[in-house]
């Protein structure tokens, strides 16, 4: 194939990935939705009930949903995975020179986090989160497509490969995290105030919410020194070679820290009294909307060292 | 306050309120919220200018908001990471961080040292516990105990018919988080001190010019406090060549930048030998400790000017500065040189001009393809004899009148390379030939080495902590009859959900062994 050919390849791959996505996204509301009527304690009681029970077919079809959503999340990702690489290819250099790559990048890795974390903890749960959010950069990242081509002079180094990737691996899990602690606000709030007889739905299904903080804890323990490194470690040194300084508090370094500032306050809110649990999970959504800032926000609307990546 | 309630709460002596304040400045709860105070108060330096960054940009917004700008200067918004209320932040929150590792380090200390605590009476009340029978002897559960925690520190209590386990591990744990905090503090002082020290400026320097290191060719200088401009390193530098190449038209990204290059010399002192430099963008120069960055760009057309009485009283390159993607620049030629009155020119350079829809020219791409410069005329007094400072890239038009065309509006002079014009006074100008300049910026900054080997050692200990897992097993071993009846229970110092699974896979590698021991 030539330079033309995998570049066109590489769009058309991306654009048919965000199309599963949105169906995968679908799927698992479905799964949510189809259960909204069962009841998980009545499990045992409803197997010896006949198939024409309407409960008994509202979990097969919610289990069935859940499995197609997997499926179709799965086929996204390697759909996104060829077409990322084909882009990677076509402009010969890693694909995440500019904003539009940096999107479907973060994503393939935020797809490939979720994936390999449903198998190891069987988080499905955070399902629609992840695809609906995956869906919606997706979809945003085309509004700042550019065509396949040579970086600027500014991105000429090995350290973009380390420092964004790093800042890519700590997004993905940064997010699966924000997904478990919206989840675990939502049960632990059901928990308190729903009498257990009127416990029903795909919510009663999914892990306890002490499980679900364990669980966000753990993404966020692994995300947070990564971002270190990528943010205050990588970063700072590739400034320094590039700029002259490695501290200039340019605006994405400055909501960099933030983030870093933010997620140092989560880990530190679950050892507190009276800030574990709730607030702490509030803590960490706020550390992934700062993320979310210094990632699209700043290259979009304040002027920066960092507008190349636009 | 009312003298009711001064009776009512006990009044605190001076000492008993430092002790009060210190331990809430140091509690975990301050710490908390001093860390989110910080993420807050760093937010508007990325909503304004700042100083510090761009000046010039700070300068435009105050010209643009006349009333806000005034106000946000007055409360440091303009330089925030430098203002007293963000300094007050990160310095309390620093006073709270000492004070915490302080004596969290003294406990540590104490800590490992102690041995592991006793076994509690009655294991069924801690998270995980399990019991079994087996034919080995109390004094062989002890012996193979110790062999399985051997990652642990082990003590063995033991009488007739009894023998009581206690381990713990996982000291690293706290051990990290110690070294993670303490780096914070090395980071914060390592950069403190080279800001201190060190100087930062850059210059712009024109293809064929040259640089030395003083401080009246800087256009921008600063340094910290403690450092002595005298101190500059004694180098210089000459640029020959600069290299500039852009994505052609009709490819993809066209006009987007491929490649800067500088190429010139430099000598480290007066009457040193001359080395040849050649700086791209994230491979700067190191010179004697300072470093030498291309961090910009642009074209320097070379104007001469004559005035009405033929004598040539302007001939130099004059760097125009881009504003835009495709070079549109803009610059300000002073002629305090010419008779029988100064001149002053203002207009823009357009690397390669197009015809835009309204007859405008405008650049469409960054390369000198068919570079253009457009001027509008000025006499009178350029003020440069009043002693103050003026930009070189600002025309100070107070006592200057413009020269205007047949039609009255400005007069304009279009002019391709090696082009000449007449001016209205008499004189002529001259587009003569095309160079280009580059911003260098040199900076120094001492023991830069120390901020990054602490948050490297910080990121270390933050591994560490996040994933060494505190543990106390006990295991209680007595004589029942001819059998040996074995509990055994752990606890989690920072409780996590797989305890009991591990005390499963812990159960069966003990039985294992006490098997191998005792077949």
């Amino acid at each position: 194939m030539t330079l033309e050919q995998l570049a066109q390849f590489s769009n058309y791959a991306i654009a048919s990935a965000t199309g599963v996505l949105a169906l995968a996204f679908v799927a698992y509301v479905a799964q949510w939705s189809f259960a909204r009527n069962v009841a998980p304690e009545r499990e045992l009681v409803a197997a010896g009930k006949g198939a024409s029970d309407p409960e008994q077919s509202g979990e097969e079809r919610s289990t069935m949903a859940g499995g197609i959503g997997f499926s179709l999340t799965m086929l996204a990702a390697v759909i996104l995975f060829a077409g990322v690489l084909a882009r990677g290819l076509a402009a010969e250099r890693v694909p995440w020179g500019n904003m539009y790559e940096f999107g479907c990048a973060a994503i393939l890795f935020a797809l490939t986090s979720y994936l390999v974390l449903v198998r190891v903890w069987s988080i499905d749960w955070v399902g629609p989160i992840i695809t609906g959010f995956g869906t919606v950069v997706l979809g945003l990242s085309m509004l700042v497509y550019v065509p396949a081509g040579p970086l600027v002079p500014a991105l000429h180094s090995y350290w973009l490969v380390i420092h964004v990737l790093a800042a890519m691996i700590s997004g993905a899990a940064f997010l699966v995290g924000a997904a478990a602690s919206v989840l675990y606000l939502v049960k632990s709030r059901a928990e308190r105030n729903t009498p257990e007889d009127e416990r029903v739905g795909f919510l009663w299904s999914i892990p306890d919410s002490a499980r679900i903080d364990q669980i966000a804890y753990r993404v966020h323990a692994f995300a947070f020194p990564i971002w270190t490194f990528a943010a205050l470690i990588a970063g700072p040194i590739w400034a320094q070679y590039a700029w002259g300084r490695y501290w200039g508090w340019d605006p994405k370094e400055v909501w960099a820290f933030i983030t870093w500032v933010v997620y140092a306050g989560y880990l530190h809110a679950r050892a507190t009294a009276g800030w574990k649990g709730k607030a702490a999970a509030i803590v960490a959504l706020i550390g992934f909307a700062t993320f979310v800032i210094s990632f699209v926000g700043v290259n979009l609307f304040v002027p920066g060292l960092h507008g190349y990546a636009k | 306050m009312s003298t009711d309630g001064q009776n009512a709460v006990p009044a605190l002596g001076s000492r008993e309120f430092t002790r009060w304040f210190w331990r809430q400045l140091t509690s975990m709860r301050t710490a908390l919220f001093l860390l989110l105070l910080l993420a807050i108060a760093a937010v508007p330096g990325s909503l304004v200018p700042q100083r510090g960054v761009d000046a010039r940009a700070t300068e435009a917004y105050l010209i643009d908001h006349p009333k806000l700008g005034p106000i946000l200067d007055n409360l440091g918004f303009f330089s925030v990471y430098t203002s007293p209320w963000f300094s007050a932040v990160y310095l309390l929150l620093l006073v709270s961080l000492v004070g915490c590792i302080l004596p969290r380090s003294f406990v540590y200390l104490r800590a490992l040292r102690a041995r592991p605590p006793k076994a509690p009476k009655n294991f069924s009340r801690l998270p995980a516990s399990a019991s079994f029978e087996t034919e080995a002897s109390i004094d062989q559960v002890a012996a193979v105990a110790r062999k399985v925690l051997r990652w642990a520190r082990v003590d063995v209590v033991s009488d007739k018919d009894r023998v009581e386990v206690s381990a713990e591990k996982g000291f690293l744990r706290e051990a990290g988080n110690l070294v993670f905090h303490v780096s914070v503090v090395v980071v914060l002082v390592g950069v403190a001190v080279g800001t201190l020290f060190g100087y930062r400026g850059s210059s712009i320097v024109t293809e064929g010019d040259g640089f030395s290191n003083v401080l009246t060719q800087y256009d921008e200088f600063g340094s910290g406090s403690l450092f002595d401009t005298d101190d500059l390193p004694p180098f210089s530098l000459q640029l020959d060549e600069f290299t500039a190449k852009f994505q052609p038209l009709g490819s993809a990204q066209a006009g987007a930048p491929r490649l800067f290059r500088a190429e010139g010399t430099y000598e480290t002192k007066p009457g040193e030998a001359t080395k040849a430099f050649d700086i791209t963008v994230n491979h700067p120069l190191s010179i004697d400790g300072t470093s030498v960055y291309l961090v910009g760009q642009g074209y320097a057309p070379v104007i001469k000017v004559t005035d009405a009485q033929g004598d040539v009283v302007f001939e130099d390159a004059v760097p125009f500065l881009p504003t835009d993607p495709s070079y549109t620049s803009n610059g300000v030629v002073k002629v305090p040189g010419a008779e029988p009155e100064e001149l002053g020119f203002q207009g823009f350079f357009l690397p390669t001009a197009i015809s835009g829809d309204d007859g405008i020219s405008i650049s469409a791409f960054p390369a000198a393809a068919n570079p253009l410069l457009g001027l509008f005329v000025w006499h009178g007094d350029l003020g440069l004899d009043d002693g103050l400072p003026q930009s070189v890239y600002v025309l100070d038009k107070t006592n200057m009148k413009q020269y205007l065309g047949p039609n009255g509006k400005g007069f304009r002079i279009s002019l391709s390379r090696g082009q000449e014009a007449d001016l209205p006074d008499g004189g002529t100008i001259e587009f003569v030939e095309l160079r280009q300049f580059v911003r260098f910026q040199f900076s120094s900054s001492p023991l830069v080495k120390v901020p990054l080997v602490g948050i490297v050692a910080g990121l270390l200990g933050l591994m560490v902590s996040l994933s060494v897992k505190p543990r106390r097993t006990w295991i209680r071993a007595r004589r029942e009859g001819s059998r040996t009846v074995v509990d055994v229970a752990a606890l989690d110092r920072v409780p996590r959900d797989d305890l009991p699974a591990d005390l499963d896979a812990f159960l069966t590698r003990f039985r294992q062994a006490l098997t191998q021991e005792n077949p």
